[in-house]
């Protein structure tokens, strides 16, 4: 296993995103997005062979699929149906870790799909909805997938609209304990965090080659507690590049990220 | 028994006010023909339950909707619905924002005549505190609390749907067939319409059989309108008209907005309808999507 030398950010983020899935079992990978779903792909074809995976659309696949358009001979692994009705029943058993990357995620690992600005009855931006963010917060672990860190995502206060439970003993349901909440991974352009500080309080895991601390603090509407030691995120190894550019024929991880920059920026 | 129906005299059907569930799945197999015939239609005030698509925001830019249920409006490759975002930006629509499991609860609670069924979802979030009407209750089971998530009936459902007999024997031969079972079941009249009108030996055969989700006591209504789910998908027979959704969703930044589409689209009728998109030849060749 050599470490590559030669790797885009992208890249490197589909690598630190994959370690999400890496000691989950046997469970389903949901991957939203191209970043997420070859960090998923990637893990069931190293990490966690164990894992499952759908075709983004009906079906479960024994392996994953490559993303973008196959060619006409292609066949899908298919292994059982796996329609939107069905998935609910898997969300709701906990087998389930999913990568999503919602508009805002705030101190608490609270996040926003749905609204900006304004009221509720007006919002400023109307986005998506809160979609599956409920089920999935509370039922399953979940992680999630910023391509800018900023402090439009990373906000001051609470999210103008709570799509997903997180870490916030306000909205604690009765009968609930904030460990009931499991927030994983939160892979950004920046960095690597998680919720594991004092409290739940979000924390550094690891830094992009050539970004800094100071970088990430900025750059976050909040305080992210800093352990004494940060290591870099770990570079891609020449196998997992590989595998990354057999799932992704047609490059679309190079327009995931703005301007596609390289996985170390020192 | 024959159900046929035309899609005039389902509109007909239909009365201000009512509840409206739509099946399909924001892009993907929507009674597109259905949707229009209400656009045409003197039809108003009325709440849509649905896997949002092109289908709410039509009705909301048509000012038919009084209020939408919803998980999310959305496109899928456009991700953001332009006119249900107009609708919702300038407060012309209320709503009832949920999860998207918690909607299928609610039209599972509907067919089954309870009135709530419990669940975690949605605790901890503004789906509780943006929606009054959802309870959270004690259970006499344990000392936690549960979302009690209310039974969603509706008065009338429409779905889109690749065959059906004229008794109601409804195919969804696609991969997914979504919710719209529930949707079935969820309604006090439901109404298809299908790709291709088939006589009933079609379902002797059991791998056909086997791609039928509810009995025909559930389908009140076919409507045989071949292309109908038209620009979404109705896969495998088509896919969703990538070009005609980027016109529909650059008409919302044009000055003519939604009149501005219906001018160029809808017609006075479906046969209309199809010959301002190309035609059913055209329609009936659209590739399918790439997952």
């Amino acid at each position: 296993m050599t470490a590559a030398t030669d790797y885009t950010l992208a890249e490197l983020c589909i690598v630190a995103a994959s370690q999400a899935f890496a000691n989950e079992g046997e469970v389903l990978a949901t991957g939203i997005g191209v970043i997420p779903r070859l960090a998923a792909s990637l893990a069931m074809k190293t990490t966690n062979p164990d894992l499952m995976m759908t075709d983004s659309e009906a079906w479960m696949l024994s392996e994953p699929n490559p993303i973008g358009s196959r060619s006409e001979d292609f066949v899908p692994a298919t292994e059982s149906w796996m329609g939107f009705s069905r998935i609910f029943d898997n969300v709701w058993s906990g087998k389930r870790h999913a990568m999503l990357g919602p508009t805002q995620i705030d101190k608490y690992g609270q996040s926003n799909t749905s609204a900006l600005g304004g009221t509720y009855e007006q919002p400023k931006v109307m986005m998506l909805g809160a979609r599956g963010f409920p089920g999935n917060s509370i039922s399953h672990p979940n992680s999630f997938f910023v391509p800018s860190h900023n402090t439009r995502v990373f906000m001051e206060g609470e999210c103008d609209f709570v799509s997903s439970i997180g870490y916030n003993p306000a909205r604690l349901p009765r009968g609930h304990s904030l460990d009931d909440i499991d927030i994983r991974l939160v892979v950004t352009d920046l960095c690597v965090m998680d919720f594991g500080g004092p409290d739940h309080q979000v924390r550094l895991v690891s830094l992009h080659p050539g970004i800094s601390v100071e970088q990430v603090q900025e750059n976050t509407g909040y305080e992210i507690h800093i352990p004494g030691e940060v290591p870099p995120t770990a570079a891609p190894t020449l196998e997992q590049l590989s595998i990354i550019a057999a799932m992704d024929p047609h490059n679309q991880r190079a327009h995931q990220i703005k301007d596609n920059p390289p996985g170390d920026r020192s | 028994m024959d159900k046929q129906m035309s899609a005039a005299q389902v509109v007909a059907q239909l009365r201000d006010g009512m509840t409206i569930g739509i099946g399909g799945w924001g892009p993907r197999r929507k009674p597109m023909a259905l949707v229009r015939e209400i656009l045409r239609s003197e039809l108003r005030d009325l709440t849509l339950v649905s896997y949002g698509g092109a289908d709410v925001g039509m009705l909301c830019a048509a000012g038919k909707v009084k209020k939408v249920v919803f998980a999310f409006v959305s496109l899928d490759f456009i991700p953001l619905e332009p006119y249900f975002r107009q609708a919702r930006q300038s407060a012309a629509i209320e709503v009832m924002e949920i999860d998207e499991g918690m909607m299928l609860l609610g039209l599972r609670a509907a067919a089954w005549g309870v009135p709530f069924i419990p669940t975690e979802v949605g605790l901890g979030t503004d789906i509780i505190t943006k929606n009054p009407a959802i309870k959270v209750i004690d259970s006499p089971y344990d000392d936690k609390e549960w979302v009690a998530m209310p039974a969603l009936p509706l008065d009338a459902s429409l779905i889109h749907v690749d065959r059906a007999d004229k008794r109601g024997v409804c195919q969804i031969a696609g991969p997914d067939h979504y919710m719209d079972d529930w949707f079935a079941r969820a309604a006090d009249k439901t109404y298809v319409s299908c790709d291709e009108l088939v006589s009933t030996d079609y379902f002797h055969d059991p791998a056909q059989a086997r791609m039928v989700h509810w009995e025909r006591s559930a389908t009140t209504g076919v409507v045989p309108i071949p292309g109908g789910a038209h620009p979404s998908s109705c896969s495998p027979l088509y896919g969703f008209d990538v070009p005609h959704f980027k016109a529909y969703v650059a008409s919302a930044r044009e000055e003519a907005g939604f009149a501005g589409y219906c001018e160029q689209f809808l017609g006075a009728s479906e046969e209309e309808y199809q010959q301002n998109v190309g035609g059913l030849e055209a329609i009936r060749a659209i590739e399918l999507p790439t997952y």
